[in-house]
């Protein structure tokens, strides 16, 4: 009978245990963010990710600090996700609407070939500014798990609304129109 | 009428033109190139992808062989587009070096663990000659004889 203690049990038992620890550590790892959701729930506003990306097309990244001081509507989208589609026209409405009153739609573009983004953008008039993460890395800044989501960010870079899922109407008024009027 | 000699020869050579620029072309394979490349909203090869986002990627991989890409030049292409997470063999840095890492880790605890068993196992006498069976008494063997003359018959 192999004892716990015999030398031929350890050494089956640490590779084992090795393993194990990875494959926690990993599942760890990838877990999605939840912070931005449950401090929403909280009330309260916490503080965007420090997002660093390049516009589309271009290298030289820009910081989601450029547009501190106007209310942001971040939108996470593919030109390969058919909701997104559905969601484009209002977004580009919408940016129409607050673009003379201190907001912006900002896109995301994200694990999307340029050229088809551009075509993308090209058939739906879409004209607001638009960022690039070809690899998708920001988004587990953002805990995302599909697409499209969009958040919005106050004039003080705080995220004050989430919507994982296409935005309506409904949703812009109720979460965009009142940061319009709050002072940076 | 010198003509149309000429004629067939331009004919000729124009209909050539598509073997040779086929002959020239580096024939890269969606289904090797599959293999080598990770759809990235699923996390799992392009070959075993079902996806949206895995069509597309399949769409620009198709239009790059068309375009007589080779497999190094479209999966470079695939990098300048998804960086370079796109790759299936990952890079040897951070939490990915693990998996370079672990299987030699393995190995050197396999062998590691296999040298201390045999020592262990050989040290209680495990490798000893197994003792002889005790010989047969005259009666026994004359009983075991007649049994296998039974059997034979």
């Amino acid at each position: 009978m192999i004892r716990l203690r015999s030398p031929v049990m350890l050494a089956a038992l640490a590779p084992a245990l090795g393993l194990l620890d990875l494959l926690a550590y990993g599942v760890f790892v990838n877990q999605p963010e939840r912070g931005i959701d449950a401090a929403l729930a909280a009330g309260r506003r916490p503080a965007a990710p420090d997002l660093r990306l390049p516009r589309l097309g271009a290298t030289q990244p820009v910081s989601l600090n450029a547009w501190r001081g106007k209310v942001v509507v971040l939108n996470y989208w593919a030109s390969w996700c058919p909701p997104c589609r559905d969601e484009s026209p209002l977004l580009e409405r919408w940016q129409k609407k607050i673009a003379p009153r201190g907001g912006t739609v900002l896109g995301v573009d994200a694990l999307d070939v340029t050229s088809d983004a551009r075509a993308f953008m090209r058939r739906y008039g879409l004209d607001y500014p638009m960022l690039h993460d070809g690899d998708g890395h920001s988004q587990r800044r953002f805990g995302l798990t599909g697409y499209p989501e969009t958040f919005v960010i106050d004039r003080r870079g705080r995220i004050a609304a989430v919507q994982r899922g296409t935005v309506d109407d409904a949703f812009m008024s109720r979460s965009v129109l009142p940061l319009l009027e709050e002072r940076s | 009428m010198r003509r149309a000699p000429a004629a067939v020869l331009v004919a000729l050579a124009l209909g050539l033109m598509p073997a040779a620029a086929s002959a020239a072309c580096p024939r890269a394979s969606l289904p090797d190139i599959e293999g080598q490349v990770m759809c990235l909203v699923c996390g799992v090869p392009l070959n075993l992808a079902d996806s949206p986002q895995a069509s597309r990627e399949r769409d620009f991989i198709e239009r790059m062989i068309d375009r007589c890409r080779s497999t190094s030049q479209i999966k470079a292409a695939l990098v300048s587009q998804y960086g370079p997470r796109v790759l299936a063999l990952p890079d040897d840095s951070g939490f990915n070096a693990a998996v370079y890492i672990v299987p030699a880790l393995m190995l050197l605890l396999g062998a590691g663990g296999a040298a201390l068993a045999v020592r262990w196992w050989s040290s209680r006498g495990g490798g000893a000659p197994a003792p002889a069976a005790p010989a047969l008494s005259p009666a026994d063997a004359r009983r075991l004889e007649a049994e296998m003359e039974r059997w034979e018959r």
